[in-house]
């Protein structure tokens, strides 16, 4: 489907960290990531100066930053939302950083799970519905795939309210769908923005295990946030500071099996 | 597989729709009186030219009628009240002379009907009508559409005899003889009596029929006709109408003449001729030439404009509709910011974005154009029965307004979804 050439397993990158939970080969890899966004005639800011970032599979990633850092920047290339202005972004193999936008959505609808901090179910749709989104634009029949968004919905604990919409849970329960949401084209990565941002503490301590079971199941999750509570979670931190990677913390307290959720 | 899409992409439009019922039924509005206007105007409109055809065919289209017209002078002397110009007489209309020079100069005449039509009221016992006397020949029956339901229609004998008979409309038999039979009796026409021979009926709707304008004249059902020679000698050349105190006298011999071509196409030879011949012999403007045929051209191109003209209404109203939808779709975009942010996050191409808006701005307008239909289809019936206008629904008109009512949604929609279309995900994700 695409022509760009496909990136050797083996290649070496800077920034490759050995603390990757999965088989070490990485699966996204960014090769002197720049970005710059041109505000008017001369003003331009230089949002990403160059990064470098390899995530293997099932790693579990935390990224840190103040406001400005490019955190943000990183994340929507990271999710395919955008391209860079220069270097190379290998997802899963594929070089997706010239792809044009029917490509890049196609790639999102594929290989990306977004869970955002504010939710982002659709109002309209019920909860089984807003699971099989991403099915719809890969042109499926959902019909076929009832039984697994079913599944999905059992599996964050949504079994029974299948026919509810967004507006009648409670954020905790929304958030959750927007987990399974994110499951459900099983993606190589999940991106979670923020993910417990809106939620208070009882209920994100939910969700960060109900991510924290994800990754240990071996799902690659990449995760932003504020939240040094939420980053340690994490095996792998990176803090992020004027457009480029500042440091980079390996976490080996980070609890390897995690504690079992209690919804 | 790709019609299970297209029907789960209409479902959602209609969901997403029905998150606001009172803006999506207010949208529609503006489709539904257009498309309903359209198809209720158009039946109205060909329900009354249909209605104003059926009279002039009935007229005949094989027939040229001449009648006789008070010549605009004339009546301004009358003005004054008195007898005519000096104590005499007003003068006036078609002769004698003039059917008989029809009937031999005019090539392709087949029959020419004089008639001579005198108000007047006929009576039998208590009962009075008022109806037209109409001194006639028996050919009549030839020119005009009548069933003769008893007896028999005037004949030559009765002509030539100048006999005291009359034949009589079927509603003019009901209203003078409730309870008799009329065949055995005479009824008093002015000062004479006249044997009822006959009892027709005039073929359509003869009683809604009015007495004035191009349909004067002709056969109502309050007629009694008699032989024009028994009307030439019974009422005599000069009719004398008392009105309101004043006498009012005008000798006029022939009313009408109806002349009967062979067909259609002498029809049309034959009117320049016969306005060549009348000329020729009337120095005043006295009589007026009734060519059905022609009045049914006139009648269709009356149509053919007013259908334009109701069309650009309906154009309008339906543009106006369109503007209404684009309004609310492009409300509907920045509302929606954010939902199309995330479906775009989640895999969502451009095209299935566009798709999605423009889906659901054709569902706003064929489903008012659904509803326009069937409400379209209804007020004719309405107000045929609460006007007595005839209306028909056509069936190119409801195609016709269903179909531009479909095409306004796609193009007033496709603006508003390729706007959806080309929003940044990022920024539509971001968007409160």
């Amino acid at each position: 489907m695409n022509s760009v050439a496909s990136l050797p397993a083996s290649h070496p990158t800077p920034a490759a960290s050995p603390a990757g939970a999965g088989d070490g080969r990485p699966i996204i890899e960014l090769q002197a990531i720049h970005k710059i966004y041109a505000l008017g005639e001369e003003a331009q800011v230089h949002a990403l100066r160059g990064v470098d970032l390899a995530i293997t599979a099932g790693s579990y990633l935390a990224i840190m930053g103040p406001s400005g850092s490019g955190k943000s920047t990183l994340l929507n290339l990271l999710g395919c939302l955008d391209r860079p202005t220069a270097g190379r972004y290998y997802l899963g193999g594929e070089d997706v950083s010239q792809m044009n936008d029917d490509q890049l959505s196609e790639v999102r609808g594929r290989r990306i799970g977004f869970i955002f901090q504010s939710y982002n179910l659709i109002p309209q749709l019920s909860v089984l519905e807003n699971i099989q989104v991403p099915l719809l634009y890969q042109g499926l029949d959902l019909r076929a795939y009832e039984d697994r968004c079913v599944e999905l919905a059992r599996l964050v604990g949504l079994g029974d309210r299948l026919h509810h919409r967004p507006n009648q849970l409670s954020g905790g329960q929304q958030q959750r769908v927007a987990i399974a949401r994110s499951l459900v084209n099983d993606p190589l990565m999940i991106l979670a923005d923020e993910p417990t941002g809106n939620l208070d503490s009882k209920t994100g301590a939910e969700v960060l295990d109900l991510i924290d079971r994800l990754n240990h199941q071996g799902k690659t999750i990449v995760l932003v946030t504020h939240d040094d509570r939420v980053a340690s979670r994490a095996h792998r931190v990176i803090h992020m500071r004027d457009g480029l990677i500042d440091r980079e913390v390996i976490n080996r307290t980070a609890p390897s099996v995690p504690t079992p959720a209690h919804a | 597989m790709l019609s299970y899409q297209i029907l789960s992409t209409i479902r959602l439009g209609i969901k997403s729709l029905l998150l606001h019922k009172l803006r999506s039924g207010l949208t529609m509005l503006g489709i539904i009186f257009g498309v309903c206007s359209v198809i209720a105007m158009l039946a109205i409109g060909e329900g009354a030219s249909y209605e104003a055809q059926e009279a002039i065919k009935k007229l005949g289209s094989n027939n040229i009628l001449v009648r006789s017209l008070k010549p605009p002078e004339a009546s301004r002397q009358q003005g004054g009240g008195g007898p005519g110009p000096r104590g005499l007489s007003l003068k006036y209309g078609l002769t004698y002379a003039d059917a008989a020079r029809l009937q031999q100069t005019i090539p392709g005449v087949k029959y020419v009907v004089p008639m001579r039509i005198i108000r007047e009221n006929v009576r039998f016992g208590r009962n009075e009508v008022p109806c037209q006397v109409i001194g006639t020949l028996p050919v009549y029956t030839e020119v005009t559409q009548v069933d003769v339901l008893r007896g028999r229609f005037l004949t030559d004998l009765d002509e030539l005899y100048k006999n005291n008979v009359c034949v009589i409309t079927a509603g003019l038999a009901r209203r003078l003889f409730p309870t008799e039979d009329p065949m055995q009796h005479s009824v008093k026409i002015d000062a004479f009596y006249y044997r009822v021979v006959g009892i027709i009926q005039e073929t359509g709707k003869a009683e809604q029929r009015t007495q004035t304008g191009p349909m004067e004249g002709q056969p109502l059902d309050n007629n009694a006709y008699i032989p024009l020679s028994t009307s030439r000698t019974r009422f005599g050349e000069v009719l004398i109408r008392r009105m309101a105190g004043s006498i009012e006298a005008e000798e006029v011999q022939l009313h009408q003449v109806t002349v009967q071509m062979e067909d259609t196409a002498a029809v049309q030879t034959a009117d320049p001729q016969i306005r060549t011949l009348l000329k020729r012999f009337h120095d005043q403007n006295d009589y007026e030439l009734i060519v059905p045929l022609e009045l049914l051209r006139q009648a269709e191109a009356t149509k053919r404009r007013f259908n334009i003209v109701l069309g650009s209404i309906a154009a309008i109203s339906l543009l106006v509709g369109g503007i209404g939808i684009m309004n609310i779709m492009l409300a509907n975009v920045t509302e929606r910011t954010r939902e199309i942010g995330v479906r775009r996050a989640l895999g969502a191409k451009r095209r299935d974005i566009t798709l999605q808006f423009l889906v659901e701005t054709v569902v706003l307008s064929v489903g008012g154009g659904l509803i326009g239909v069937a409400v379209g289809m209804l007020t004719p019936v309405v107000v045929s029965m609460a006007t007595d206008m005839k209306t028909i629904v056509t069936l190119w008109s409801v195609l016709v307004a269903f179909g531009i009512s479909g095409a306004v949604g796609i193009i007033f929609g496709l603006y508003p979804a390729r706007a959806a279309a080309l929003l940044d995900p990022i920024e539509a994700l971001r968007h409160e």
